[in-house]
């Protein structure tokens, strides 16, 4: 008798709930966000999730008469994780969007949902090139290693640096980096002494910068996740490398603004190349960082940072073009070709690639009020990703 | 050449470190604790935290790492680990991975899952070079100073095992426990105090390793194979032999990765898979021991 009350009671409960639930439905827009909030990457999902939240808090939750709601989800940087939150995502919560995307194999694990339920994908951190190319649904707003690490290709030679050795982290990201950093420094008449190539979980650098050292190259180009850069930083010192004529380069993840303070004099002067700087000299950046650093108790906005704020307003602008009606198709038609300023400078979806066309800019390490900044020094404008050449 | 084989030395004297509590707790107790990483951990977290929050110098800090882990270790000992002692090897193995898993999420929790960075004295960061060319010698000096603190400490071992009445009794009680508890030696102290000493040691290795081996939530799991590795090939009824496993893994590990950079993390292995093949017992067991 009891237990038949129960019942009734829990179906009516099931019932109510489904029931408003599917009246929700029609006034809110659902961003599934997964990031990386715990694992190897959590420092990634934790300034992605941060610069949403900050977008959300500037521009409102109600967009076109729909209320946004941000579903997070912590893919403890595992793939196979991704996937199963993007499935249930997709099938349980209906999202409009799913976005985030700390690491390069989440991307491409979450591709084929989204190109299955036809909903738009706003990858907002990893950067290996050819995630837009996993499906008709993705959208970028980070940046691809490629376009960081051509600018380096083509500074480097130009500024007494012949020979280099490269040190990647073996996957997705850090063969782009190598592939092309290496392509264009050779066509610029460099010389390539050898490519390392380190396992991602393996922070005892000792042996390949001993390798590195007795290759006595005018300079280490390196590339590792953000977050990892600050070890790297710290062996490369304690083995003296920079006291043996080696210098530093890389694309910007090696000096993350994030952790850049604690590296300590160690990283002045090194040159990096990459598409934002917390330090980018304007008014739109400073608001952004001035703003970011009040929500966030002083944390610093890095990369990853911006690509979350500029892919939470490609989401928001694309609602707003679409009045809030229409599906994913309709969405997706709205991202592509965006053209606006973002804290990192001019930036553009391209509506071909649906990957991000920016300014990389050429930064070294100074000291600004007592802190230490990628103080940027040059700028190669509107560049397109050149993995998308085929 | 003679810088990797010191980079080597010190490598394979931390993981001595990490992980001679394992062997002997393991030997003595016929326990596998899977957790042995955690009590590392604890003990590299207790650094980094003094040394960031309340900028106690970092001399200071390792034996508050020690102190901490074997706290920790005793109380852990009494209460969660007897009760399992007499179980089966697969509830223990069990019960101790689940324990790490805790102690990952609990870290990651309370901490965060960042890499954390530990700031050494001015006196450590250098580094000294001796000769040149090929025979070039260059030490850093915070791994010259791990190879001090790890070799005192094996000495320090290998003294309390071989000479003092503590080490007869423990022995003793790796040997037959039954035995050694009928002759009156009270094994259960034995346990409680070997086990909070190996804890311990391994919180100080830790402590030694947050700069080398990096720090974040995930380091149990991470070196993990790592320990088994080192209790496995150097057996586990002395201090010598999971030493020279530590110090050939150690070695091997960062020659490896030094002239064959492709193969990387692979040399390892493939060295725990030739050894145990070739003596499943573990290179160095003495004969008529468990």
């Amino acid at each position: 008798m009891h237990k038949r009350t129960l019942l009734n009671a829990a179906a009516l409960a099931v019932m109510a709930l489904t029931a408003s639930h599917s009246i929700a439905q029609d006034n809110t827009f659902k961003i599934g966000l997964i990031l990386p909030m715990t694992g190897q990457q959590a420092s990634t999902g934790r300034q992605v999730e941060a610069a949403a939240r900050l977008y959300m808090a500037q521009n409102g939750d109600t967009v076109a008469g729909k209320k946004i709601q941000l579903i997070v989800k912590d893919d403890t940087t595992i793939p196979d994780v991704t996937k199963r939150l993007a499935q249930e995502l997709v099938v349980n919560d209906k999202v409009n969007v799913l976005a985030g995307f700390g690491i390069t194999p989440a991307a491409f694990a979450t591709a084929p949902i989204a190109t299955q339920s036809k909903t738009p994908m706003v990858v907002m951190a990893a950067a290996t090139s050819s995630i837009t190319q996993a499906s008709p649904y993705v959208v970028r707003t980070s940046f691809t290693l490629a376009q960081a690490s051509v600018a380096m290709g083509d500074w480097a030679p130009k500024n007494g640096i012949k020979k280099v050795v490269t040190l990647v982290s073996d996957y997705g990201p850090g063969l782009d980096a190598e592939k092309y950093f290496v392509e264009r420094f050779l066509f610029n008449g460099g010389q390539v002494a050898e490519s390392l190539r380190v396992p991602m979980r393996n922070p005892d650098f000792a042996p390949f910068l001993q390798k590195v050292r007795d290759l006595k190259p005018d300079a280490l180009f390196v590339f590792v996740p953000s977050g990892a850069g600050a070890a790297v930083m710290k062996q490369f010192l304690e083995r003296g490398m920079d006291k043996a004529g080696i210098k530093l380069i890389g694309t910007g993840d090696v000096t993350d603004d994030d952790q850049l303070n604690d590296m300590g004099d160690g990283a002045l002067n090194v040159v990096t190349s990459h598409h934002y700087s917390t330090a980018h000299p304007s008014a739109t950046n400073k608001k952004f960082v001035e703003a970011f650093q009040k929500a966030n108790k002083g944390m610093r906005p890095n990369f990853m940072a911006v690509g979350g704020y500029d892919g939470m307003r490609v989401i928001y602008e694309a609602l707003k073009a679409t009045k809030g009606q229409g599906g994913g198709d309709a969405l997706l038609a709205a991202m592509k070709g965006q053209i606006f300023e973002s804290p990192r400078g001019p930036m553009f979806i391209d509506g071909q690639t649906r990957d991000v066309v920016q300014n990389i800019y050429l930064r070294k390490v100074q000291r600004q009020d007592g802190q230490l900044y990628n103080v940027e020094f040059d700028v190669i404008k509107d560049v397109k990703d050149p993995g998308k050449n085929k | 050449m003679l810088t990797i084989l010191f980079d080597g030395v010190a490598y394979g004297m931390l993981l001595f470190i990490l992980a001679v509590g394992l062997a002997v707790t393991m030997g003595l107790m016929n326990f596998i604790n899977l957790a042995h990483g955690a009590f590392a951990m604890v003990g590299g977290y207790i650094t980094v935290l003094l040394m960031q929050k309340w900028g106690v110098p970092f001399l200071l800090c390792l034996p508050l790492a020690f102190l901490g882990s074997a706290l920790l270790g005793g109380v852990l000992e009494r209460t969660l680990y007897r009760p399992l002692y007499h179980k089966p090897h697969l509830d223990q193995v069990l019960f101790s991975i689940g324990l790490t898993f805790m102690a990952v999420a609990t870290a990651d929790y309370f901490i965060g899952s960042s890499q954390q960075i530990v700031q050494l004295p001015e006196w450590l960061k250098g580094r000294t070079e001796l000769g040149d060319g090929a025979w070039m010698l260059g030490m850093g000096h915070y791994r010259l100073f791990i190879i001090a603190v790890c070799a005192a400490l094996t000495l320090g071992l290998q003294y309390v095992l071989t000479k003092t009445r503590f080490g007869s009794r423990l022995r003793a009680s790796v040997d037959d426990q039954r035995v050694a508890a009928g002759l009156g030696i009270n094994v259960n102290w034995v346990f409680l105090g070997t086990f909070a000493v190996g804890s311990g040691l391994a919180g100080l290795g830790g402590a030694l390793g947050a700069e080398v081996l990096g720090l974040d939530p995930s380091f149990p799991l991470k070196f993990m194979i790592y320990f088994l590795i080192v209790v496995a090939v150097g057996g586990t009824s002395s201090i010598t032999g999971p030493l020279l496993a530590a110090l050939l893994l150690g070695i091997a590990d960062v020659a490896g990765k030094y002239y064959i950079p492709k193969l990387g993390g692979f040399i390892v292995y493939s060295l725990m898979i030739a050894i145990l093949i070739w003596r499943p017992q573990g290179l160095f067991v003495r004969k008529g021991g468990k």
